[in-house]
């Protein structure tokens, strides 16, 4: 799209844009660059001489069976963080949205879980569940739970799928929320003069309008998982035990940071952002067909 | 309401309430905690009536932090949160705001390129190029400084996005007529763009703010000084290993203050938060 009516000036475009062009370059082209220059890089264990290896790090990391496992754990973890996060926000946003008394109380009270910091999430819930003084492990054990998420890998997999999906409940339900709002009345209306009850006309009309929306919410909620969630895990497992919620961004940041695996640690990166790529053209292929039902 | 059904009407509410109580639990026994000394807490099972120690565990991490993990008080960390998530807004919204002005009102050679050299940073968000990213900064010696803190994640396409969709909506008719009155393009910005665009940097404003105050990865790289941590970061530095040995009823107070100001700035300016949350992701 473009303005019918535009400014001339030899100068003052580049002048506006060069400040968000400089920042791009610097922090954005120039480090993405050196992940994908590093990535083809092999560096001795003291960082004194680096080797170019072609290929080299991507076929080691596809023969570490470690790394291979990390990918299970970030499919398995983001699916169960995006089913989760969706299927309760549409329950409560079907709810909010027939509710008259009360709707905005409800509302604010729903929504300022969005405002926590994933680490901070993740801190609380970790509290909650905590081995020996949490309150939560102490019913669970009350009623013979053996319950030490330190030690026990799917334990720990499900704080961190919770305390996610906790964070990420507002944000979908704020979604769902306006996607019911736009719904056209009086094609409900129509529905319940030809005698379909509530519940039939959510499944053959609310959901498959909300569709779009719910789409969305799968592609950002995927996207979540995969990135954001690095603050919950990282205050909370560590991606332990024995690498059980290690998801790929941790595994990248521990090579890189704590084990200073560069060369790996940037391949595993630039896989990454393949990744977010392929993610980011699936959503945007789909916005553009708009509707699909 | 369609039709009056008194039992779905009161599942509704039961659903809602049920939801709620669940979502506020965590933040229920975080504050009881913030209340309590370490030995009550300790002391399993936790009471979960507030105890009477709430000024004195407050008192204690704004003004001199923990004695084991981080001890740096929790004020200093609040003030560089909130330097932070300044920073990052406003920047963001001061450089997109300009940038998408050049994008949308001006025809000139190389816009598409520019205009693609933007967009394409939507896709990667900072936690896939952290440690390329970590070494120009420090090859930069901005390690433990705010520019280093903030500056990197200033880059970013949203904010040029929500601005360039709001222009495009900017009927023609104000530009024409700007320019038939004798306004130059800055004085067209000003006069008349910048006041239109209130709501959106608004919006803009209460949606960067969290994600400034939020930020985690980033700082914890950035920051080796304790006088440098973010709130969220001092909170992490804060746990040590073994659940008995965390000074829990400090940590949880922190942890109370870290959310404050984000939920706060949520809850108030609800209606921009809504917005800007829905136009950012369009």
């Amino acid at each position: 799209m473009e303005k019918r009516v535009v400014f001339r000036s030899a100068w003052l475009p580049y002048a506006l844009l060069a400040p968000q062009i400089a920042i791009t370059v610097i922090f954005f082209f120039w480090p993405a660059g050196q992940a994908v220059w590093y990535s083809f890089q092999l560096q001795d264990a003291f960082g004194l001489k680096t080797q170019f290896v072609g290929l080299e790090n991507f076929r080691a990391l596809f023969a570490d069976s470690h790394y291979l496992a990390s990918f299970k754990i970030t499919a398995f973890f983001s699916v169960l963080v995006a089913g989760c996060g969706i299927s309760i926000a549409l329950l409560l946003a079907t709810m909010a949205d027939r509710v008259v008394k009360g709707a905005l109380a409800y509302k604010t009270l729903l929504i300022w879980p969005y405002a926590v910091a994933p680490a901070v999430a993740g801190v609380l819930w970790a509290f909650l569940f905590a081995p020996s003084i949490g309150v939560v492990s102490y019913v669970l054990r009350k009623n013979g739970v053996d319950w030490n998420w330190v030690l026990q890998g799917d334990q720990a997999m499900l704080l961190v799928v919770i305390a996610s999906t906790w964070k990420q409940i507002s944000y979908n339900f704020l979604f769902f929320l306006a996607g019911l709002q736009s719904i056209p009345r009086s094609l409900i209306e129509a529905a319940a003069i030809d005698g379909a009850g509530p519940s039939r006309r959510f499944w053959t009309i609310v959901f498959p309008m909300l569709s779009p929306t719910t789409f969305f919410l799968m592609v950002v909620n995927i996207v979540y998982a995969f990135f954001d969630t690095f603050g919950v895990i990282d205050a909370t497992t560590q991606g332990g035990p024995a690498g059980a919620t290690q998801i790929l961004v941790y595994k990248a940041y521990y090579d890189g940071v704590k084990a200073a695996d560069l060369g790996g640690s940037s391949a595993q990166s630039a896989i990454l952002m393949l990744i977010v790529i392929a993610l980011t053209v699936i959503q945007f292929r789909f916005v553009e067909r708009k509707v699909q039902y | 309401m369609i039709e009056n059904r008194p039992w779905l009407t009161f599942l509704s509410h039961a659903v809602l309430i049920l939801g709620i109580a669940v979502i506020a639990f965590p933040l229920y026994v975080t504050f009881v905690a913030s209340t309590l000394t370490l030995d009550e807490i300790i002391s399993v099972p936790m009471p979960l009536l507030p105890g009477s120690h709430l000024w004195e565990n407050y008192h204690q991490v704004l003004t001199a932090g923990t004695e084991a993990g981080a001890g740096a008080p929790v004020g200093r960390m609040m003030f560089n949160s909130l330097i932070m998530a300044l920073a990052i807004a406003i920047g963001k919204i001061a450089i997109s705001i300009i940038a998408s002005f050049a994008i949308v009102y001006f025809r000139f050679p190389l816009k598409n390129f520019f205009f693609w050299m933007i967009f394409i940073t939507l896709m990667l968000p900072v936690e896939v190029r952290i440690i390329p990213t970590f070494k120009v900064v420090s090859d930069l010696h901005m390690v433990d400084t705010y520019v280093g803190l903030t500056l990197p994640l200033i880059a970013s396409a949203t904010a040029t996005f929500l601005f360039r969709q709001f222009f495009l909506t900017v009927p023609d008719e104000l530009a024409e007529a700007a320019r038939i009155d004798g306004a130059g393009p800055l004085r067209f910005f000003w006069d008349v763009l910048l006041p239109l665009s209130k709501t959106s940097i608004a919006a803009l404003f209460v949606i960067q703010f969290i994600y400034g105050w939020n930020q985690y990865l980033w700082p914890l790289l950035i920051t080796t000084q304790e006088s440098m941590y973010t709130a969220v970061i001092g909170i992490k530095r804060m746990i040590t290993s073994g659940d008995a040995l965390t000074e829990w009823h400090l940590v949880m107070a922190t942890a109370m203050l870290a959310m404050l100001p984000p939920v706060a700035v949520v809850v108030l300016m609800q209606r921009w938060f809504v917005r800007g949350l829905v136009e950012t992701e369009k």
